[in-house]
């Protein structure tokens, strides 16, 4: 080992001694403190009650399949819609301008407007126009208005994602004789999707979260179980419960959405 | 000696507006106040018009009533919004007292204190004629086939569930405007409210609204029974339940009940 390779493993030792040592002192101080606190034992029993997170666990659970099921019929939806909005906005042709002119106007109102007063005016509004049984079901007009929120997200996200693909793309693209309509679908799309995979994947996350909106309209979800729970056994312990159970989905899908594109960034460099 | 003689004085005042010895001396947040905490909005007919300070609706004039016998004039009683969430917390309250129809549970009691109940509440069934007309009844084996909805806050969840154990799962809200909503869309056929709520919903709020009938809360294990909520250990407990008791003895509280609360002897009892 070179004199200098040694010096940097020295330094990397001593940062790492380092860095351990004021973790262990910071956490420390956390646990030592926050019990001495004179209202910690209230908080304890409120927030962080074994017997009550452990009756309450098993059903929080099941609800939280009702959240995984929108989720996942909502998904497809979304970025159907958004992609759509997006190629709407981004059209060339002087003919189309109309759709570019709803497209603007559909992430403006959608964007803009509350998700909540969204879900409660389609959750609650639609169905009271008279719609027969089951086609009023909250589950389905919850669902279009999550869905509409998102879209005009998820349209932005993609549009920044076409604009960022370098004209001489699309010029290379008309030059080897594709037409734009081939160009958009085999050359911008596939580069401008990969590129904003992040920005995506923390729309989904916030997604995920904001399924629990539906439970305005009706549906026993998770947080709303939770909800229940606290009203009857008046603690908040429930949604603890229901907080490390979204952690043990995000926290992953997170990490293996880092993966991917670290993989991705790796294989292309 | 400046701030002692302040002190002193303030303790004069204080005692003279709460006789000395009486037993809500010096255990209310402000000496010589009682503070009361009701919803945010408060409801109708538990309140008037969403000012307790009126002392109308069955709530408000059991609240100053409550205040009399335990020694506050009307006008040392102050009035805070809280939500349930707020009531249950752990920490300072801003309240002496809260009452918005809490149900007592023994649950809750764990985490509050509860006073000795101040009304009993017969559940009843809120629906719309519409359904009367498709054939909804108050008989039991009617009640399960009907789509349910309750507010989550409440004690109506485990009422629908152990008892009338629907065939289809019911829906849940946050409050009486988002039940009554998703009847008027037709997203459920029925709720289950305490009956002088549902009598309200039905009449003013609900359009075509109806009450199916209401469940006898005489045969009912646990009576759903609202208790005025103090923070867990209130010193105010003895003396609320002392002046509770007084009322209850002496009438007033049936009094009031009458005033306010409407007649529910025409509403059919649940087979």
């Amino acid at each position: 080992m070179s004199r200098r390779a040694a010096y940097e493993a020295r330094q990397r030792r001593r940062a790492n001694l380092i860095a351990g040592l004021s973790t262990i002192a910071v956490v420390g101080l956390v646990i030592l403190l926050v019990p001495m606190a004179p209202g910690w034992d209230a908080v304890k029993r409120s927030f962080f009650d074994g017997e009550t997170f452990v009756n309450t666990f098993p059903t929080l659970l099941r609800a939280f399949l009702l959240d995984v099921a929108i989720f996942a019929w909502s998904v497809p939806l979304i970025f159907a819609l958004g992609l759509a909005i997006a190629l709407a906005r981004g059209a060339q042709s002087p003919a189309l301008f109309p759709l570019r002119i709803f497209g603007a106007i559909y992430v403006d109102l959608f964007r803009g407007i509350p998700v909540v007063l969204l879900v409660y005016l389609i959750g609650f509004g639609v169905p009271g126009l008279g719609l027969p049984r089951p086609w009023n079901s909250p589950y389905i007009w919850g669902t279009v208005a999550l869905v509409l929120t998102y879209s005009a997200y998820v349209a932005e996200v993609l549009r920044s994602g076409i604009e960022s693909i370098h004209a001489s793309q699309r010029n290379a693209a008309i030059c080897l004789g594709r037409n734009s309509r081939d160009t958009m679908r085999f050359v911008i799309l596939p580069q401008a999707i990969r590129r904003v995979v992040p920005a995506n994947m923390n729309m989904l996350v916030a997604l995920q979260k904001d399924v629990a909106l539906l439970s305005f309209i009706g549906p026993v979800e998770i947080l709303r179980q939770a909800g229940i729970f606290k009203s009857l056994l008046a603690n908040f312990t429930p949604y603890v419960v229901a907080a490390v159970i979204f952690l043990c989905v995000t926290v992953p899908a997170t990490r293996y959405a880092d993966y991917l594109l670290n993989r991705d960034r790796n294989a292309r460099s | 000696m400046k701030t002692v003689l302040t002190a002193a004085l303030f303790m004069g005042l204080a005692s003279a507006v709460l006789a000395d010895g009486h037993c809500a001396a010096g255990k209310t947040l402000t000496d010589g106040t009682l503070t009361i905490a009701t919803g945010n909005p408060a409801y109708y007919p538990w309140v008037l018009n969403d000012a307790p300070e009126a002392g109308e609706g069955f709530e408000a004039a059991v609240a100053y009533a409550l205040a009399e016998e335990m020694g506050f004039a009307a006008d040392a009683v102050t009035w805070v919004r809280t939500s349930f969430d707020e009531a249950i917390q752990p920490g300072a309250k801003n309240f002496d007292i809260n009452m918005q129809q809490y149900s007592i549970t023994a649950e809750r009691d764990k985490v509050v204190d509860f006073s000795a109940p101040y009304y009993t509440a017969p559940q009843a069934v809120l629906t719309t004629q519409a359904v009367i007309d498709g054939g909804a009844t108050g008989t039991m084996d009617s009640l399960k086939g009907l789509k349910w909805g309750v507010v989550a806050s409440t004690t109506a969840l485990p009422v629908v569930m152990e008892q009338i154990q629907p065939s289809q799962s019911p829906l849940v809200y946050d409050d009486n405007a988002n039940v009554t909503a998703a009847i008027q869309a037709g997203q459920i056929d029925a709720a289950l409210f305490d009956l002088p709520t549902a009598l309200y919903l039905s009449a003013v709020v609900v359009e075509g609204g109806a009450i199916l009938g209401q469940f006898d809360p005489n045969a009912a294990e646990n009576p759903d029974q609202f208790g005025a909520l103090m923070p867990e250990g209130s010193p105010l407990k003895d003396c609320v339940d002392a002046a509770l008791t007084a009322l209850t003895d002496s009438g007033k509280l049936a009094e009031i009940e009458a005033q306010w609360l409407q007649e529910a002897t025409g509403v059919p009892l649940i087979q």
